[in-house]
């Protein structure tokens, strides 16, 4: 309780990885808790927020071992051990949920994440500050819409009573409608998100190409490089950290694609095409009540996609780059 | 094609905004680049501007054009005051104004003490303060247990069940965390040996320091709370209780028809839909703060929004 005690560090962890500067070491915890405790009460409200809100249903997830009843609560349903997680994998609703969400994700790899990359480098181009400024703010205002509005607007343009059908059946050429048509559901989603996202997603890329120094290019040009080789030597090696960081979060989040934006659009469209993880967890649990099945296929989701995030991070670090989070 | 070798003068041709060594843009590639441009720019705008046109038109002019407007006809506002007048749309953009008030300035409020409490590498438990809040932004608990501690904290029909859920956002604090540890220390430390606490640090220097990113985060949380539905379509049974998202959802993209408000009804001389500017008009109001609020945060985002945008 007295003394000047300790190396005053609780945590192996920290006096590893940062070794405190040696006249803080000296400090006891006492005097320490006196000179941080502000800052401590700071954190207080986030953290029992969290603790509240992020880690007492962390606990919840108990429910994926149970037969749980909202009637009889979770501390008394049922224990069934590993019967529902049997159930979500031999379900072939489920399966089907995982393939859709697989495709769609594969699918948008291809078709929308090099879109900000491309718009960025031209963007980079533009010379006039004023009007890069101005196609900005532009390309960035749809990712401020919610989903609701997304959809609603591309109703109103594709949809069976949207603007391309009004213009089609005036002049006789056929009806349209994108909206409720499952074989080119695919295509619409990946343009809804590029619509709203695709212009926000350049902003980290035109940051990135923003630090390379001149200097780079204006050597490349003496020693003769045209437009496009200072393009492939000096930006786009610029861009490789953020494309790899991003890939790594796109990957975590593979088993994660758009749900506000489907759920909207799953009673146009059909289950077939637009079932994924997210939706077959929230029509299982909420609305058909199978809780503990729907907590066992959406926790199963939650560790594989954590699994993938760290996989990817260790993959990143094997190629040399910097990756997502690093062990300091 | 005139070129000087010198670098620095200036011939009257070049642009004032290009460098000495770039070459000379050629016409083909500024003409493909401008109309590219031009293109991502109305793709944008243009549907922007026909729900706007179409929600100010009047009945003749939407049945002569068959649906949505480009051509601006004559212009009224009787669909604004159909739909503001009281009623389902009225009271739901209450509900939404309410909550996005509220919610924005809880989770700025309790992310900016959270980022400054966690600014200073060398404090007492701050490492695993630190870890707690990042295991959050890697493993999320999942839609259900969270549904189930909703409906068991009796939330249900509760317009705290729209604001505390996701009330912190680690990625947020992380971003305002990384704003604040990049204050000069010279400046808190010569703060504190005049006397001011920790407290009245982030009051009257870290907080009028960090503005920018503040209003960032604060646009983040305001626009996530005014945009999101998931979480009323979860927790808000009462329909009279639901914010303006669900109401767009209903009654605009599902085409439910919303008691005396003429939405979604058919005219029966003519078929047009009667009701389609007051659905572009709940539209036009669904998207009207985000339009109000954007250009007074946009010029903010690069400052010290690259973190977030990676996630965000």
């Amino acid at each position: 309780m007295t003394a000047p005690t300790v190396l005053a560090a609780p945590r192996p962890v920290a006096t590893r990885s940062r070794p405190s500067p040696p006249e803080q070491r000296k400090v006891s915890l006492r005097t320490r808790w006196r000179r941080d405790r502000s800052l401590i009460i700071m954190t207080v409200p986030a953290v029992l927020l969290l603790a509240v809100f992020a880690y007492v249903p962390m606990a919840g997830n108990i429910v994926a071992w149970q037969d749980y009843s909202p009637y009889i609560g979770i501390l008394d349903s049922p224990f069934i051990a590993w019967d529902n997680f049997a159930r979500v994998l031999t379900s072939p609703a489920f399966l089907h949920a995982v393939q859709n969400t697989l495709v769609i994700t594969g699918f948008q790899l291809v078709f929308y994440f090099p879109l900000p990359i491309i718009l960025a480098l031209l963007l980079n181009s533009v010379l006039t500050p004023a009007i890069r400024t101005t196609i900005q703010s532009i390309v960035y205002l749809p990712h401020f819409f919610s989903w609701v509005l997304v959809v609603t607007v591309f109703q109103q343009m594709f949809g069976g009573a949207g603007l391309v059908n009004q213009i089609m059946t005036q002049n006789g050429w056929g009806s349209f409608d994108l909206m409720t048509n499952p074989d080119t559901f695919l295509v619409l989603i990946t343009s809804q998100a590029v619509w709203k996202d695709a212009g926000w997603g350049i902003i980290i890329f035109l940051a990135a190409l923003a630090t390379v120094d001149p200097a780079l290019y204006e050597a490349s040009v003496v020693d003769g490089a045209s437009r496009w080789r200072r393009m492939w030597h000096i930006s786009l090696p610029a861009l490789r950290p953020v494309v790899i960081l991003l890939l790594i979060l796109r990957l975590g989040d593979a088993l994660t694609v758009g749900f506000e934006q489907l759920i909207l659009q799953r009673g146009a469209v059909g289950a077939q095409v637009s079932e994924v993880i997210d939706t077959f967890v929230y029509y299982q649990g909420v609305i058909n009540g199978d809780w503990g099945f729907a907590t066992a296929a959406g926790l199963m989701k939650g560790v594989i996609s954590l699994l993938l995030v760290l996989g990817a991070n260790k993959l990143a670090h094997l190629f040399g780059e910097a990756g997502v989070y690093q062990k300091s | 094609m005139i070129m000087r070798p010198t670098a620095g003068t200036r011939t009257p041709r070049r642009s004032k905004h290009r460098p000495v060594w770039q070459e000379k843009p050629t016409v083909v590639g500024s003409i493909v680049k401008a109309i590219t441009l031009t293109i991502i720019c109305l793709a944008v705008l243009f549907p922007l501007y026909t729900v706007v046109l179409t929600s100010l038109s009047t009945q003749p002019t939407i049945t002569e054009a068959g649906g949505l407007v480009i051509v601006p006809g004559e212009v009224t506002f009787a669909a604004y005051r159909q739909i503001l007048a009281g009623g389902i749309v009225t009271r739901a953009t209450m509900v939404s104004v309410g909550v996005t008030a509220v919610g924005t300035l809880l989770s700025t409020t309790v992310s900016v003490m959270c980022a400054y409490g966690l600014s200073r590498p060398s404090s007492l438990l701050h490492r695993p303060i630190l870890f707690v809040l990042i295991i959050t932004m890697f493993f999320s608990a999942g839609m259900i247990p969270t549904y189930l501690l909703v409906s068991g904290l009796g939330l249900i029909d509760n317009y705290l069940s729209l604001i505390l859920p996701g009330a912190v956002s680690a990625f947020n604090v992380l971003i305002l965390r990384n704003f604040f540890m990049g204050i000069d220390p010279a400046i808190t430390e010569a703060a504190r040996i005049d006397g001011a606490g920790d407290w009245r640090i982030l009051a009257t220097i870290a907080m009028p320091m960090s503005k920018a990113v503040v209003a960032v985060v604060a646009l983040f949380y305001g626009v996530g709370y005014w945009n999101a539905f998931f979480n009323a379509m979860l927790y808000i049974n009462d329909n009279a209780k639901w914010p303006l998202q669900l109401v767009l959802r209903s009654y605009v993209l599902q085409g439910v028809t919303l008691p005396g408000s003429g939405i979604g009804q058919v005219d029966v001389a003519t078929g047009a839909v009667t009701g389609l500017p007051v659905k572009m008009a709940v539209m036009v109001l669904a998207v009207m703060p985000i339009l109000l609020i954007y250009p007074f945060v946009q010029r903010h985002f690069t400052k010290g929004v690259i973190f977030g945008a990676v996630k965000g």
